[in-house]
């Protein structure tokens, strides 16, 4: 049997990425290259606070001393930052109603199973939409501002609530952090903001869908997420892009703030274009995304569903600041073809009582690569702190591979650590008795993926665990022959 | 029913089979005994289409279509069940799940409807019932931390949900305490009619105690040398097999 796996293996994943199409609209759309003026501009366009302004500045002189970090187990083609632009938008005006945008957008997000229109909303869930390097429309909008909750675009929440964002944006990631946060704090166009008062649970999910659309353009969207003391919010994104044979450069930063007794449940289904069967084209996904349990009590909570892109390397965190506040990592990265993935988490310690939880299923196929880079950190005065960690990998073929990178520093003696790690193949036995009881290949394929995905699924909300189950089913399929 | 012909198979160059005739009749059950190594379980995994043997020789006909070639699920679909040695875990795949998927495949290629979840609970509870399980069994990852009595009896469950034409039962007898053995022999006898047959492969005459044979061979390095009825069976169990090579 395994010949004949290989042979299939072979042959490759001819499953098509349903998502590459283009949308043929009038956009505006920045000449490439990347200086001061170009950062000037982009502010005077979205009318920033020259606060604001004088924030990208700093950043983008921190980015120019800095180098690109080396240290990820992957390999791709130098990117040229003088050659991409930095801001590209539909060019028809896009206002209040859904009315003013541009159908061929809304056509867009349709063929995407996403409808803006609200009537026809998937219930209990609100969307803000971002084409390239805006925001489209936000849905139920005034639903959400009855109980005080504030979603928009980030433009948006800059003009209206610029308090909230002087407060917190770059509280959690330093303009500074790292390579890529630096580029994103210099050139961020849009992207989502929540802010949920105090002691309100927010009473739909929310969630943002992003869209690369325009050749030759970084998508670098920023969202910021704070919930009061005592308030809950479940907030979940996804992002496509068409296909095209060039690499395209996703820099996102994504910051949350959870007060004290607040709660945020972050989950994201990634399925950016990830380049052929040869490796050519997909994006580059380099995302800065951490959370801080600020109060006691608080808790964050990542997941995540790594379909899609050429290249990943994305790190949530949680730092545990606030006593008894507890972070959770639950992650399933798939790579096919020529996909690598280094993604894991940092779980920081700080406050007492403090608890930490890593669960990561990496499944690779084709000459797929990925790693799994996890750091926990136990600082001095985290008393009882407490981490679990398993990592667990698949691997279907021969031409893969996987790794696992773990990182422990404890400066408590008083903390708990379990590490489990695993490394199997789908196994000829599985696949033998699945065929036997006249269950085909690839739905034994799928059935074996995703019972070993099931507890990271678990963590997603209902409707969209369902769609994270058929994404890997679609991704895999003739992975085995 | 089902027709094998100078049956030959081999694993990494290792001749096991080395030539077996069987025939097998709508309504019959037949027994297949012989010392460890001497292929018997070889035997079950060429019938159901395991490709890490390599087929040398022969054919195996179902219903006079030739099935040497086709496909283990194709088989599957054909009505061949085997009653694994050692049914392997899945983990994270509940036995509600897998279970209907089977048989929902199975229906598929009967050109039938998929059963509804409902009548699927209640056709699965009341099968546990009479094997002794609790309905939470079907919650669980199949074959994940089951005891041997319950990995048996999860075949036993899936043999009679399914419903197939042959039963091929690999050693299931093996590592079971008395009243597990009872229970299986029940359902294996609850699954027989006259429009279906029994395979059994097995070292012990304690499950022909409750499933009793209609013909018996005895099988050493990979050939099946001798053939007759329940007396081979306790002659056996009396003298093992070395009469046999005199």
């Amino acid at each position: 049997m395994a010949d004949k796996n290989q042979k299939i293996i072979d042959q490759a994943i001819d499953q098509e990425y349903k998502y590459g199409f283009t949308t043929d609209i009038e956009q505006t759309k920045f000449e490439p290259g990347l200086d001061e003026s170009v950062i000037k501009k982009l502010s005077a366009l979205k009318k920033e606070p020259k606060w604001l302004l004088d924030w990208r500045l700093k950043a983008f002189k921190r980015w120019k001393k800095m180098k690109e970090p080396t240290w990820a187990q992957i390999k791709y083609d130098p990117i040229d930052y003088q050659a991409l632009s930095y801001y590209a938008a539909p060019k028809k005006k896009v206002n209040e109603s859904l009315d003013d945008v541009d159908p061929e957008i809304l056509e867009t997000y349709n063929k995407l199973g996403i409808s803006l229109n609200e009537q026809k909303r998937l219930e209990g869930v609100a969307v803000d939409a971002v084409f390239d390097s805006v925001s489209i429309a936000t849905t139920f909008k005034d639903e959400l501002s009855k109980h005080g909750v504030i979603f928009c675009s980030f433009s948006e929440a800059v003009i209206n609530h610029p308090d909230l964002i002087k407060k917190y944006l770059g509280t959690v990631i330093p303009a500074s952090d790292n390579y890529f946060a630096a580029l994103n704090s210099a050139v961020f166009s849009d992207g989502s903001f929540v802010y949920i008062p105090k002691g309100v649970k927010c009473p739909l999910e929310l969630s943002t869908y992003f869209r690369i659309n325009a050749s030759n353009t970084g998508q670098f969207e920023r969202t910021l997420i704070v919930a009061d003391e005592g308030s809950y919010v479940s907030y979940l994104e996804g992002c496509t892009a068409p296909m095209r044979d060039e690499n395209q450069l996703h820099a996102a930063c994504v910051e949350l703030v959870a007060h004290k007794d607040a709660t945020i449940k972050y989950s994201t289904i990634q399925n950016w274009y990830s380049g052929d069967k040869e490796g050519k084209g997909g994006i580059y996904n380099f995302v800065t995304k951490r959370g801080r349990c600020e109060g006691d009590n608080s808790k964050i909570s990542w997941t995540q569903v790594e379909t899609g892109s050429a290249v990943t390397w994305k790190y949530p965190s949680v730092i545990m600041q606030g006593d008894n506040s507890v972070g959770e990592f639950y992650s399933v990265a798939v790579t096919k073809n020529k996909q690598q993935a280094d993604t894991g988490t940092k779980m920081i310690h700080i406050g007492k009582n403090t608890k930490s939880t890593i669960i990561t299923k990496g499944i690779s196929a084709g000459e797929g690569q990925n790693t799994y880079r996890g750091g926990v950190k136990i600082l001095k005065d985290a008393e009882n702190a407490q981490n679990f960690s398993q990592c667990d990998s698949i691997l279907i073929g021969d031409k893969c591979g996987a790794h696992t990178f773990p990182y422990i520093d404890v400066k408590n003696p008083t903390a708990k650590m379990e590490h489990e790690a695993t490394t199997s193949s789908i196994g000829e036995d599985q696949l033998f008795y699945c065929n036997q009881r006249g269950i085909k290949l690839d739905d034994a394929v799928s059935m074996i993926v995703n019972g070993f995905c099931k507890e990271v699924f678990e963590e997603l909300p209902m409707e969209f665990a369902v769609e994270a189950k058929q994404l890997i089913e679609v991704t895999l399929e003739n992975s085995v022959g | 029913m089902v027709k094998i012909k100078n049956l030959e198979a081999s694993i990494e160059d290792k001749k096991i089979l080395k030539g077996i005739d069987l025939d097998i009749n709508p309504g019959e059950v037949h027994v297949i005994m012989g010392r460890n190594g001497s292929g018997k379980s070889t035997l079950a995994n060429v019938i159901a289409g395991n490709e890490a043997y390599e087929l040398d020789n022969g054919s195996i006909f179902m219903n006079d279509e030739d099935i040497t070639e086709m496909s283990i699920e194709n088989r599957a679909l054909n009505g061949i069940f085997l009653c694994f040695q050692y049914p392997v875990a899945i983990p994270g795949v509940s036995m509600a799940y897998f279970l209907r998927a089977a048989l929902n495949a199975h229906l598929n290629h009967q050109g039938k409807e998929e059963i509804d979840a409902l009548e699927f609970l209640k056709n699965s509870k009341q099968i546990l019932g009479e094997l002794g399980l609790d309905d939470s069994f079907l919650k669980r990852s199949i074959n994940d931390g089951f005891s041997g009595g319950e990995k048996k009896k999860s075949e036993i469950l899936q043999l009679l949900s399914i419903n197939p034409k042959l039963a091929v039962l690999d050693e299931t007898d093996s590592g079971l305490d008395v009243d597990a053995l009872r229970t299986v022999a029940k359902g294996v006898n609850k699954f027989r009619n006259n429009n279906n047959a029994v395979l059994i492969i097995t070292h012990y005459q304690r499950l022909l105690d409750y499933i009793k044979p209609d013909i018996v061979h005895l099988m050493i390095d990979g050939k099946i040398v001798k053939t007759g009825d329940m007396s081979l069976v306790e002659k056996v169990e009396k003298d093992g097999y070395s009469w046999l090579e005199e």
